[in-house]
Protein backbone atom coordinates (compact mmCIF):
# COMPACT_ATOMS: atom_id res chain seq x y z
CA UNK A 1 0.00 0.00 0.00
CA UNK A 2 1.12 3.53 -0.70
CA UNK A 3 2.67 4.85 2.53
CA UNK A 4 1.38 8.40 2.10
CA UNK A 5 -2.15 7.18 1.43
CA UNK A 6 -1.96 5.00 4.55
CA UNK A 7 -0.83 8.03 6.54
CA UNK A 8 -4.00 9.86 5.47
CA UNK A 9 -6.11 6.88 6.51
CA UNK A 10 -4.34 6.84 9.91
CA UNK A 11 -5.00 10.54 10.38
CA UNK A 12 -8.68 10.47 9.42
CA UNK A 13 -9.36 7.31 11.44
CA UNK A 14 -7.71 8.86 14.51
CA UNK A 15 -9.93 11.96 14.30
CA UNK A 16 -12.97 9.78 13.72
CA UNK A 17 -12.24 7.70 16.82
CA UNK A 18 -11.71 10.82 18.90
CA UNK A 19 -14.94 12.46 17.68
CA UNK A 20 -17.08 9.35 18.07
CA UNK A 21 -16.05 8.94 21.70
CA UNK A 22 -16.01 12.55 22.82
CA UNK A 23 -19.78 12.75 23.30
CA UNK A 24 -20.24 9.46 25.17
CA UNK A 25 -21.85 9.74 28.63
CA UNK A 26 -19.93 8.22 31.54
CA UNK A 27 -22.62 5.58 32.06
CA UNK A 28 -21.65 3.98 28.76
CA UNK A 29 -17.88 3.98 29.27
CA UNK A 30 -17.64 0.36 30.32
CA UNK A 31 -19.82 -1.01 27.49
CA UNK A 32 -17.96 1.29 25.11
CA UNK A 33 -14.55 0.04 26.19
CA UNK A 34 -15.90 -3.45 25.69
CA UNK A 35 -17.45 -2.46 22.34
CA UNK A 36 -14.24 -0.92 21.03
CA UNK A 37 -12.48 -4.04 22.27
CA UNK A 38 -14.85 -6.01 20.03
CA UNK A 39 -14.16 -3.79 17.02
CA UNK A 40 -10.41 -4.45 17.10
CA UNK A 41 -11.37 -8.13 17.01
CA UNK A 42 -11.33 -7.57 13.24
CA UNK A 43 -7.67 -8.54 13.69
CA UNK A 44 -9.19 -11.97 13.04
CA UNK A 45 -9.30 -11.11 9.33
CA UNK A 46 -5.58 -10.31 9.34
CA UNK A 47 -4.90 -13.57 11.16
CA UNK A 48 -6.90 -15.54 8.59
CA UNK A 49 -4.95 -14.04 5.70
CA UNK A 50 -1.64 -14.64 7.51
CA UNK A 51 -2.59 -18.28 8.13
CA UNK A 52 -3.87 -18.61 4.56
CA UNK A 53 -0.45 -17.66 3.23
CA UNK A 54 1.52 -19.73 5.76
CA UNK A 55 3.68 -22.51 4.31
CA UNK A 56 6.09 -23.96 6.87
CA UNK A 57 4.81 -25.71 10.03
CA UNK A 58 6.15 -22.82 12.14
CA UNK A 59 4.20 -20.27 10.10
CA UNK A 60 1.11 -22.45 10.29
CA UNK A 61 1.43 -22.80 14.06
CA UNK A 62 1.80 -19.07 14.65
CA UNK A 63 -0.94 -18.31 12.13
CA UNK A 64 -3.22 -20.76 13.92
CA UNK A 65 -2.57 -18.93 17.21
CA UNK A 66 -3.31 -15.60 15.51
CA UNK A 67 -6.69 -16.82 14.22
CA UNK A 68 -7.51 -18.52 17.54
CA UNK A 69 -6.81 -15.37 19.57
CA UNK A 70 -8.49 -13.09 17.05
CA UNK A 71 -11.64 -15.22 17.01
CA UNK A 72 -11.72 -15.23 20.83
CA UNK A 73 -11.32 -11.43 20.89
CA UNK A 74 -14.20 -10.95 18.44
CA UNK A 75 -16.61 -13.53 19.89
CA UNK A 76 -15.96 -12.70 23.54
CA UNK A 77 -16.03 -8.97 22.91
CA UNK A 78 -19.39 -9.23 21.19
CA UNK A 79 -21.05 -11.40 23.84
CA UNK A 80 -20.07 -9.32 26.87
CA UNK A 81 -20.87 -6.01 25.17
CA UNK A 82 -24.27 -7.23 24.02
CA UNK A 83 -25.04 -8.58 27.50
CA UNK A 84 -24.20 -5.26 29.14
CA UNK A 85 -26.11 -3.13 26.65
CA UNK A 86 -29.19 -5.36 26.77
CA UNK A 87 -29.64 -4.29 30.41
CA UNK A 88 -29.79 -0.57 29.77
CA UNK A 89 -33.37 0.57 29.67
CA UNK A 90 -35.23 3.70 30.63
CA UNK A 91 -37.85 3.70 33.37
CA UNK A 92 -41.04 2.14 32.02
CA UNK A 93 -44.09 4.33 32.17
CA UNK A 94 -46.59 2.70 34.49
CA UNK B 1 -11.30 -9.87 -10.43
CA UNK B 2 -14.97 -9.82 -9.50
CA UNK B 3 -14.13 -11.66 -6.29
CA UNK B 4 -11.44 -9.16 -5.36
CA UNK B 5 -13.95 -6.38 -5.92
CA UNK B 6 -16.51 -8.14 -3.74
CA UNK B 7 -13.96 -8.59 -0.93
CA UNK B 8 -12.80 -4.98 -1.04
CA UNK B 9 -16.37 -3.69 -1.12
CA UNK B 10 -17.30 -5.88 1.86
CA UNK B 11 -14.32 -4.63 3.90
CA UNK B 12 -15.39 -1.09 3.05
CA UNK B 13 -18.94 -1.74 4.27
CA UNK B 14 -17.57 -3.45 7.39
CA UNK B 15 -15.44 -0.39 8.20
CA UNK B 16 -18.53 1.85 7.89
CA UNK B 17 -20.52 -0.50 10.13
CA UNK B 18 -17.77 -0.44 12.80
CA UNK B 19 -17.78 3.36 12.93
CA UNK B 20 -21.59 3.56 12.90
CA UNK B 21 -21.67 0.90 15.61
CA UNK B 22 -19.31 2.83 17.87
CA UNK B 23 -21.32 5.98 17.19
CA UNK B 24 -24.51 4.15 18.14
CA UNK B 25 -22.92 3.13 21.42
CA UNK B 26 -22.59 6.78 22.38
CA UNK B 27 -26.23 6.95 23.52
CA UNK B 28 -28.12 4.52 25.78
CA UNK B 29 -31.05 4.55 23.35
CA UNK B 30 -29.13 3.34 20.32
CA UNK B 31 -26.33 1.47 22.08
CA UNK B 32 -27.71 -2.01 21.55
CA UNK B 33 -28.32 -1.34 17.87
CA UNK B 34 -24.72 -0.11 17.70
CA UNK B 35 -23.12 -3.36 18.84
CA UNK B 36 -25.38 -5.36 16.50
CA UNK B 37 -24.26 -3.26 13.52
CA UNK B 38 -20.63 -3.72 14.45
CA UNK B 39 -21.36 -7.44 14.77
CA UNK B 40 -22.82 -7.58 11.26
CA UNK B 41 -19.69 -5.84 9.98
CA UNK B 42 -17.51 -8.43 11.71
CA UNK B 43 -19.41 -11.41 10.27
CA UNK B 44 -19.32 -9.86 6.78
CA UNK B 45 -15.56 -9.21 6.96
CA UNK B 46 -14.84 -12.71 8.27
CA UNK B 47 -16.99 -14.51 5.68
CA UNK B 48 -15.60 -12.72 2.62
CA UNK B 49 -12.04 -13.33 3.81
CA UNK B 50 -12.55 -17.03 3.06
CA UNK B 51 -12.93 -16.05 -0.63
CA UNK B 52 -9.46 -14.43 -0.76
CA UNK B 53 -7.64 -15.95 -3.77
CA UNK B 54 -4.58 -18.12 -3.19
CA UNK B 55 -5.20 -19.06 0.43
CA UNK B 56 -4.39 -22.42 2.02
CA UNK B 57 -4.88 -24.06 5.41
CA UNK B 58 -8.66 -23.68 5.42
CA UNK B 59 -9.12 -26.63 7.79
CA UNK B 60 -6.77 -25.10 10.35
CA UNK B 61 -8.55 -21.78 9.93
CA UNK B 62 -12.00 -23.20 10.59
CA UNK B 63 -10.78 -25.17 13.60
CA UNK B 64 -9.09 -22.09 15.10
CA UNK B 65 -12.17 -19.92 14.58
CA UNK B 66 -14.53 -22.55 15.99
CA UNK B 67 -12.30 -23.24 18.99
CA UNK B 68 -11.41 -19.66 19.90
CA UNK B 69 -14.88 -18.37 19.14
CA UNK B 70 -16.72 -21.07 21.09
CA UNK B 71 -14.56 -20.86 24.22
CA UNK B 72 -14.83 -17.06 24.32
CA UNK B 73 -18.55 -17.10 23.53
CA UNK B 74 -19.38 -19.53 26.34
CA UNK B 75 -17.15 -17.83 28.93
CA UNK B 76 -18.57 -14.46 27.92
CA UNK B 77 -22.11 -15.72 28.45
CA UNK B 78 -21.29 -17.07 31.90
CA UNK B 79 -19.16 -14.32 33.42
CA UNK B 80 -20.71 -12.37 36.30
CA UNK B 81 -21.23 -8.63 35.77
CA UNK B 82 -18.88 -7.84 38.66
CA UNK B 83 -16.10 -9.72 36.85
CA UNK B 84 -16.57 -7.78 33.61
CA UNK B 85 -13.36 -5.68 33.80
CA UNK B 86 -11.04 -8.67 33.86
CA UNK B 87 -13.05 -10.33 31.10
CA UNK B 88 -12.62 -7.29 28.86
CA UNK B 89 -8.93 -7.33 29.80
CA UNK B 90 -8.42 -10.92 28.71
CA UNK B 91 -10.31 -10.56 25.41
CA UNK B 92 -8.34 -7.42 24.72
CA UNK B 93 -5.08 -9.23 25.49
CA UNK B 94 -6.03 -11.89 22.95
CA UNK B 95 -6.51 -9.23 20.27
CA UNK B 96 -3.05 -7.86 21.07
CA UNK B 97 -1.61 -11.36 20.95
CA UNK B 98 -3.25 -11.94 17.57
CA UNK B 99 -1.71 -8.74 16.18
CA UNK B 100 1.72 -9.78 17.46
CA UNK B 101 1.26 -13.28 15.99
CA UNK B 102 0.39 -11.81 12.58
CA UNK B 103 3.65 -9.86 12.68
CA UNK B 104 5.47 -13.06 13.68
CA UNK B 105 4.06 -14.92 10.66
CA UNK B 106 5.16 -12.10 8.36
CA UNK B 107 8.66 -12.16 9.90
CA UNK B 108 8.80 -15.94 9.50
CA UNK B 109 7.80 -15.67 5.83
CA UNK B 110 10.56 -13.09 5.42
CA UNK B 111 8.61 -11.17 2.80
CA UNK B 112 8.61 -7.65 4.16
CA UNK B 113 8.88 -5.04 1.46
CA UNK B 114 10.52 -1.81 2.46
CA UNK B 115 11.58 -0.13 5.69
CA UNK B 116 8.16 1.39 6.41
CA UNK B 117 6.43 -2.00 6.32
CA UNK B 118 9.07 -3.58 8.57
CA UNK B 119 8.96 -0.62 10.93
CA UNK B 120 5.17 -0.78 11.35
CA UNK B 121 5.20 -4.57 11.64
CA UNK B 122 7.80 -4.29 14.40
CA UNK B 123 5.94 -1.51 16.20
CA UNK B 124 2.66 -3.43 15.99
CA UNK B 125 4.39 -6.56 17.28
CA UNK B 126 5.87 -4.65 20.23
CA UNK B 127 2.61 -2.95 21.19
CA UNK B 128 0.52 -6.07 20.64
CA UNK B 129 2.85 -8.28 22.68
CA UNK B 130 2.98 -5.77 25.57
CA UNK B 131 -0.81 -5.52 25.47
CA UNK B 132 -1.09 -9.32 25.49
CA UNK B 133 1.15 -10.14 28.45
CA UNK B 134 0.12 -7.00 30.35
CA UNK B 135 -3.56 -7.82 29.96
CA UNK B 136 -2.99 -11.34 31.22
CA UNK B 137 -1.35 -9.91 34.36
CA UNK B 138 -4.23 -7.41 34.75
CA UNK B 139 -6.71 -10.27 34.45
CA UNK B 140 -4.82 -12.35 37.03
CA UNK B 141 -4.80 -9.47 39.49
CA UNK B 142 -8.48 -8.60 39.21
CA UNK B 143 -9.48 -12.25 39.21
CA UNK B 144 -7.56 -12.69 42.47
CA UNK B 145 -5.18 -15.27 41.02
CA UNK B 146 -2.36 -12.90 41.78
CA UNK B 147 -3.00 -11.23 45.12
CA UNK B 148 -0.31 -8.66 45.78
CA UNK B 149 1.19 -5.75 43.95
CA UNK B 150 4.71 -6.84 43.23
CA UNK B 151 7.56 -4.38 43.01
CA UNK B 152 11.08 -5.04 41.88
CA UNK B 153 13.87 -3.07 43.52
CA UNK B 154 14.47 0.01 41.33
CA UNK B 155 11.33 -0.82 39.36
CA UNK B 156 11.37 2.32 37.23
CA UNK B 157 15.01 1.88 36.23
CA UNK B 158 14.33 -1.74 35.27
CA UNK B 159 11.28 -0.67 33.23
CA UNK B 160 13.22 1.97 31.35
CA UNK B 161 16.26 -0.21 30.66
CA UNK B 162 14.07 -3.10 29.48
CA UNK B 163 12.02 -0.79 27.26
CA UNK B 164 15.17 0.73 25.73
CA UNK B 165 16.72 -2.70 25.08
CA UNK B 166 13.48 -3.90 23.46
CA UNK B 167 13.27 -0.82 21.23
CA UNK B 168 16.97 -1.19 20.33
CA UNK B 169 16.46 -4.82 19.27
CA UNK B 170 13.37 -3.76 17.31
CA UNK B 171 15.41 -1.02 15.64
CA UNK B 172 18.08 -3.56 14.69
CA UNK B 173 15.39 -5.72 13.02
CA UNK B 174 14.15 -2.76 11.01
CA UNK B 175 17.64 -1.69 9.88
CA UNK B 176 18.99 -5.20 9.12
CA UNK B 177 18.90 -6.03 5.38
CA UNK B 178 17.59 -9.56 6.01
CA UNK B 179 15.41 -10.87 8.80
CA UNK B 180 17.41 -12.55 11.56
CA UNK B 181 15.28 -15.22 13.32
CA UNK B 182 17.32 -15.01 16.55
CA UNK B 183 16.85 -11.26 16.75
CA UNK B 184 13.11 -11.60 16.07
CA UNK B 185 12.73 -14.30 18.72
CA UNK B 186 14.60 -12.21 21.30
CA UNK B 187 12.44 -9.22 20.40
CA UNK B 188 9.19 -11.06 21.08
CA UNK B 189 10.45 -12.47 24.39
CA UNK B 190 11.61 -9.00 25.49
CA UNK B 191 8.28 -7.41 24.52
CA UNK B 192 6.28 -10.02 26.43
CA UNK B 193 8.48 -9.63 29.53
CA UNK B 194 8.13 -5.84 29.26
CA UNK B 195 4.32 -6.11 29.38
CA UNK B 196 4.52 -8.25 32.52
CA UNK B 197 7.07 -6.05 34.29
CA UNK B 198 5.13 -2.84 33.59
CA UNK B 199 1.83 -4.25 34.87
CA UNK B 200 3.03 -6.18 37.95
CA UNK B 201 3.48 -3.25 40.37
CA UNK B 202 0.16 -1.58 39.50
CA UNK B 203 -2.51 -1.89 42.19
CA UNK B 204 -6.09 -3.00 41.66
CA UNK B 205 -7.54 0.50 41.93
CA UNK B 206 -5.51 1.76 38.99
CA UNK B 207 -6.11 -1.33 36.88
CA UNK B 208 -9.12 -0.01 34.90
CA UNK B 209 -7.00 2.79 33.46
CA UNK B 210 -4.34 0.27 32.51
CA UNK B 211 -6.88 -2.04 30.85
CA UNK B 212 -8.20 0.92 28.89
CA UNK B 213 -4.65 1.85 27.89
CA UNK B 214 -3.97 -1.70 26.69
CA UNK B 215 -7.25 -1.56 24.75
CA UNK B 216 -5.95 1.49 22.91
CA UNK B 217 -2.59 -0.29 22.43
CA UNK B 218 -4.25 -3.30 20.83
CA UNK B 219 -6.17 -0.97 18.51
CA UNK B 220 -2.92 0.64 17.34
CA UNK B 221 -1.23 -2.75 16.93
CA UNK B 222 -4.15 -3.97 14.79
CA UNK B 223 -3.99 -0.77 12.73
CA UNK B 224 -0.25 -1.21 12.07
CA UNK B 225 -0.59 -4.87 11.14
CA UNK B 226 -3.48 -3.85 8.87
CA UNK B 227 -1.00 -1.70 6.96
CA UNK B 228 1.47 -4.58 6.77
CA UNK B 229 -1.24 -6.91 5.39
CA UNK B 230 -2.63 -4.17 3.12
CA UNK B 231 -6.17 -4.28 4.50
CA UNK B 232 -7.62 -0.77 5.00
CA UNK B 233 -10.54 -2.10 7.10
CA UNK B 234 -8.04 -3.26 9.73
CA UNK B 235 -6.25 0.08 9.64
CA UNK B 236 -9.49 1.99 10.12
CA UNK B 237 -10.94 -0.23 12.85
CA UNK B 238 -7.59 -0.39 14.68
CA UNK B 239 -6.77 3.31 14.56
CA UNK B 240 -10.35 4.36 15.43
CA UNK B 241 -10.16 2.15 18.53
CA UNK B 242 -6.64 3.36 19.26
CA UNK B 243 -7.77 7.01 19.25
CA UNK B 244 -11.02 6.33 21.09
CA UNK B 245 -9.22 4.18 23.67
CA UNK B 246 -6.61 6.87 24.26
CA UNK B 247 -9.30 9.46 24.90
CA UNK B 248 -11.19 7.07 27.18
CA UNK B 249 -7.98 6.38 29.12
CA UNK B 250 -7.41 10.10 29.57
CA UNK B 251 -10.97 10.62 30.79
CA UNK B 252 -10.56 7.84 33.36
CA UNK B 253 -7.19 9.06 34.57
CA UNK B 254 -8.59 12.58 34.86
CA UNK B 255 -11.55 11.34 36.89
CA UNK B 256 -9.11 9.73 39.32
CA UNK B 257 -6.79 12.74 39.30
CA UNK B 258 -3.93 10.39 38.49
CA UNK B 259 -1.89 11.30 35.41
CA UNK B 260 -1.19 8.20 33.31
CA UNK B 261 2.54 8.57 33.89
CA UNK B 262 1.92 8.43 37.66
CA UNK B 263 -0.12 5.27 37.36
CA UNK B 264 2.59 3.55 35.34
CA UNK B 265 5.57 4.77 37.32
CA UNK B 266 4.49 5.50 40.91
CA UNK B 267 1.85 2.97 41.93
CA UNK B 268 -0.41 3.98 44.81
CA UNK B 269 0.43 0.98 46.97
CA UNK B 270 2.69 2.05 49.80
CA UNK B 271 1.91 5.73 49.34
CA UNK B 272 -1.43 5.19 51.03
CA UNK B 273 -0.07 5.86 54.51
CA UNK B 274 -0.13 9.66 54.05
CA UNK B 275 -2.85 12.02 55.24
CA UNK B 276 -3.64 13.64 58.57
CA UNK B 277 -5.02 11.57 61.40
CA UNK B 278 -8.76 12.12 61.77
CA UNK B 279 -10.12 13.35 65.10
CA UNK B 280 -13.49 12.40 66.52
CA UNK B 281 -15.53 9.27 66.83
CA UNK B 282 -17.80 7.23 64.63
CA UNK B 283 -21.48 7.23 65.59
CA UNK B 284 -23.54 4.15 65.00
CA UNK B 285 -27.14 3.95 63.82
CA UNK B 286 -29.54 1.00 63.84
CA UNK B 287 -31.44 -0.26 60.81
CA UNK B 288 -34.75 0.99 62.27
CA UNK B 289 -33.54 4.59 62.71
CA UNK B 290 -31.91 4.54 59.30
CA UNK B 291 -35.20 3.35 57.78
CA UNK B 292 -37.18 6.09 59.53
CA UNK B 293 -34.71 8.75 58.46
CA UNK B 294 -35.12 7.81 54.81
CA UNK B 295 -38.85 7.00 54.91
CA UNK B 296 -39.67 10.53 56.10
CA UNK B 297 -37.11 12.29 53.94
CA UNK B 298 -38.14 14.14 50.81
CA UNK B 299 -34.93 13.45 48.91
CA UNK B 300 -32.43 10.60 49.28
CA UNK B 301 -29.24 10.28 47.23
CA UNK B 302 -27.69 6.82 47.16
CA UNK B 303 -23.92 6.59 46.60
CA UNK B 304 -23.10 2.99 45.68
CA UNK B 305 -19.54 1.68 45.64
CA UNK B 306 -17.82 -1.48 44.63
CA UNK B 307 -18.45 -2.91 48.12
CA UNK B 308 -22.16 -2.99 47.32
CA UNK B 309 -21.56 -4.93 44.13
CA UNK B 310 -19.24 -7.43 45.81
CA UNK B 311 -21.91 -8.05 48.45
CA UNK B 312 -24.41 -8.55 45.61
CA UNK B 313 -26.70 -6.03 47.29
CA UNK B 314 -27.80 -4.04 44.22
CA UNK B 315 -31.10 -5.92 43.96
CA UNK B 316 -31.90 -5.19 47.63
CA UNK B 317 -30.95 -1.56 47.14
CA UNK B 318 -33.33 -1.28 44.18
CA UNK B 319 -36.10 -2.99 46.19
CA UNK B 320 -35.58 -0.43 48.97
CA UNK B 321 -35.59 2.40 46.41
CA UNK B 322 -38.95 1.28 45.03
CA UNK B 323 -40.43 1.09 48.55
CA UNK B 324 -39.20 4.59 49.35
CA UNK B 325 -40.57 5.94 46.08
CA UNK B 326 -43.97 4.43 46.81
CA UNK B 327 -43.85 6.35 50.09
CA UNK B 328 -43.26 9.55 48.12
CA UNK B 329 -39.53 9.94 48.64
CA UNK B 330 -37.43 11.12 45.70
CA UNK B 331 -34.52 8.69 45.34
CA UNK B 332 -31.63 9.05 42.89
CA UNK B 333 -28.25 7.41 42.47
CA UNK B 334 -24.96 9.29 42.36
CA UNK B 335 -22.12 7.55 40.59
CA UNK B 336 -18.50 8.54 40.84
CA UNK B 337 -16.59 8.11 37.57
CA UNK B 338 -14.41 5.41 39.11
CA UNK B 339 -17.10 3.66 41.16
CA UNK B 340 -16.83 -0.03 40.49
CA UNK B 341 -13.72 -1.01 38.69
CA UNK B 342 -14.11 0.86 35.44
CA UNK B 343 -15.92 4.08 34.57
CA UNK B 344 -19.50 3.06 33.95
CA UNK B 345 -19.07 -0.33 35.63
CA UNK B 346 -21.41 0.66 38.47
CA UNK B 347 -24.03 1.74 35.92
CA UNK B 348 -23.90 -1.74 34.41
CA UNK B 349 -24.28 -3.35 37.83
CA UNK B 350 -27.25 -1.13 38.70
CA UNK B 351 -28.81 -1.74 35.29
CA UNK B 352 -28.53 -5.48 35.97
CA UNK B 353 -30.59 -4.96 39.14
CA UNK B 354 -33.25 -3.12 37.11
CA UNK B 355 -32.44 0.49 38.01
CA UNK B 356 -33.46 2.69 35.04
CA UNK B 357 -30.60 4.81 33.72
CA UNK B 358 -32.54 8.06 34.07
CA UNK B 359 -32.34 7.74 37.88
CA UNK B 360 -28.56 7.59 37.74
CA UNK B 361 -26.48 10.75 37.74
CA UNK B 362 -22.78 11.34 37.45
CA UNK B 363 -20.56 13.56 39.55
CA UNK B 364 -21.01 16.89 37.74
CA UNK B 365 -24.77 16.48 37.44
CA UNK B 366 -25.46 15.67 41.07
CA UNK B 367 -22.85 17.35 43.22
CA UNK B 368 -24.90 20.54 43.56
CA UNK B 369 -27.91 18.54 44.79
CA UNK B 370 -26.39 17.06 47.94
CA UNK B 371 -27.04 20.25 49.88
CA UNK B 372 -30.78 19.83 49.24
CA UNK B 373 -30.81 16.12 50.09
CA UNK B 374 -32.11 14.98 53.47
CA UNK B 375 -30.12 11.79 53.40
CA UNK B 376 -27.04 10.61 51.52
CA UNK B 377 -26.83 6.83 51.76
CA UNK B 378 -23.28 5.61 51.12
CA UNK B 379 -23.08 1.89 50.45
CA UNK B 380 -19.68 0.27 50.13
CA UNK B 381 -18.03 3.43 48.82
CA UNK B 382 -15.13 5.07 50.60
CA UNK B 383 -12.46 7.19 48.89
CA UNK B 384 -14.95 8.71 46.43
CA UNK B 385 -16.80 10.44 49.29
CA UNK B 386 -13.75 11.35 51.39
CA UNK B 387 -13.83 15.13 52.03
CA UNK B 388 -10.07 15.04 52.74
CA UNK B 389 -9.66 15.04 48.96
CA UNK B 390 -10.87 18.65 49.05
CA UNK B 391 -9.04 19.90 52.13
CA UNK B 392 -6.07 17.79 53.25
CA UNK B 393 -3.03 18.47 51.09
CA UNK B 394 -1.09 15.60 52.65
CA UNK B 395 -3.72 13.04 51.73
CA UNK B 396 -2.75 10.71 48.88
CA UNK B 397 -6.10 11.40 47.22
CA UNK B 398 -5.90 15.19 47.57
CA UNK B 399 -7.36 16.86 44.49
CA UNK B 400 -9.41 13.87 43.34
CA UNK B 401 -12.95 15.01 42.50
CA UNK B 402 -15.35 13.51 45.04
CA UNK B 403 -19.09 13.24 45.54
CA UNK B 404 -20.10 15.83 48.14
CA UNK B 405 -22.06 13.37 50.28
CA UNK B 406 -20.89 15.22 53.41
CA UNK B 407 -23.03 18.22 52.41
CA UNK B 408 -26.31 16.34 52.83
CA UNK B 409 -28.38 16.95 55.97
CA UNK B 410 -27.72 13.40 57.15
CA UNK B 411 -25.23 10.84 55.94
CA UNK B 412 -25.72 7.14 56.48
CA UNK B 413 -22.75 4.93 55.69
CA UNK B 414 -23.28 1.20 55.32
CA UNK B 415 -19.98 -0.41 56.25
CA UNK B 416 -18.77 -3.84 57.25
CA UNK B 417 -16.61 -2.74 60.17
CA UNK B 418 -14.53 0.07 61.59
CA UNK B 419 -11.42 -0.38 59.43
CA UNK B 420 -10.26 1.69 56.48
CA UNK B 421 -11.27 0.59 52.99
CA UNK B 422 -9.60 -0.86 49.90
CA UNK B 423 -6.99 1.89 49.67
CA UNK B 424 -6.24 2.08 53.41
CA UNK B 425 -6.88 5.83 53.58
CA UNK B 426 -8.68 7.22 56.65
CA UNK B 427 -12.04 8.80 55.73
CA UNK B 428 -12.99 12.04 57.49
CA UNK B 429 -16.63 11.63 56.40
CA UNK B 430 -17.09 8.76 58.83
CA UNK B 431 -16.28 11.04 61.79
CA UNK B 432 -18.52 13.97 60.92
CA UNK B 433 -21.32 15.29 63.16
CA UNK B 434 -24.07 14.42 60.72
CA UNK B 435 -22.74 11.01 59.77
CA UNK B 436 -24.13 7.76 61.15
CA UNK B 437 -22.67 4.33 60.50
CA UNK B 438 -24.85 1.34 59.81
CA UNK B 439 -22.65 -1.69 60.40
CA UNK B 440 -23.10 -4.95 58.55
CA UNK B 441 -22.74 -6.40 55.08
CA UNK B 442 -24.65 -4.33 52.52
CA UNK B 443 -26.91 -7.27 51.70
CA UNK B 444 -28.00 -7.84 55.30
CA UNK B 445 -28.08 -4.17 56.40
CA UNK B 446 -30.27 -3.06 53.48
CA UNK B 447 -32.45 -6.15 54.00
CA UNK B 448 -33.14 -5.01 57.57
CA UNK B 449 -33.83 -1.45 56.42
CA UNK B 450 -36.38 -2.81 53.93
CA UNK B 451 -38.22 -4.63 56.73
CA UNK B 452 -38.39 -1.46 58.80
CA UNK B 453 -39.48 0.71 55.86
CA UNK B 454 -42.28 -1.78 55.19
CA UNK B 455 -43.33 -1.65 58.85
CA UNK B 456 -43.44 2.16 58.73
CA UNK B 457 -45.55 2.17 55.57
CA UNK B 458 -48.39 0.00 56.88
Amino acid sequence: MDGMLALYIFMLAAFTGYEVISRVPVILHTPLMSGSNFVHGVVLVGGMIALGQAETPLEQAIGFVAVLLGAANAAGGYVVTERMLAMFKAKEKK
Amino acid sequence: MAIKWLIDASYFVAAILFILGLKGMSSPVSARKGIVWAGVGMVLATVVTFLTPGMNNFALMVIAIALGGAVAWVSGKKVAMTDMPQMVAIYNGMGGGAAAAIAAVEFARGEMHGTVVTLLATLGALIGAVSFSGSVVAWAKLQGVMKKAFRLPAQNAVNIVLALVTVAVGGAIVIAPTIDPVLVGAFFVLALVLGIIITLPIGGADMPVVISLFNAFTGLAVGFEGFVMGIPALIIAGIVVGAAGTLLTQLMAKAMNRPISNILFTPMTGAASGGEAVEGEQREVGAMDAAALMRYASKVIIVPGYGMAVAGAQHKVWEMTELLEEAGVEVVFAIHPVAGRMPGHMNVLLAEAGVPYDKIFDLEEINGDFAQADVALVIGANDVVNPSARTDKSSPIFGMPILNADMAQNVIVVKRGKGTGYSGIENALFYKENTRLLYGSAQQAIGEVIQHVKALSV
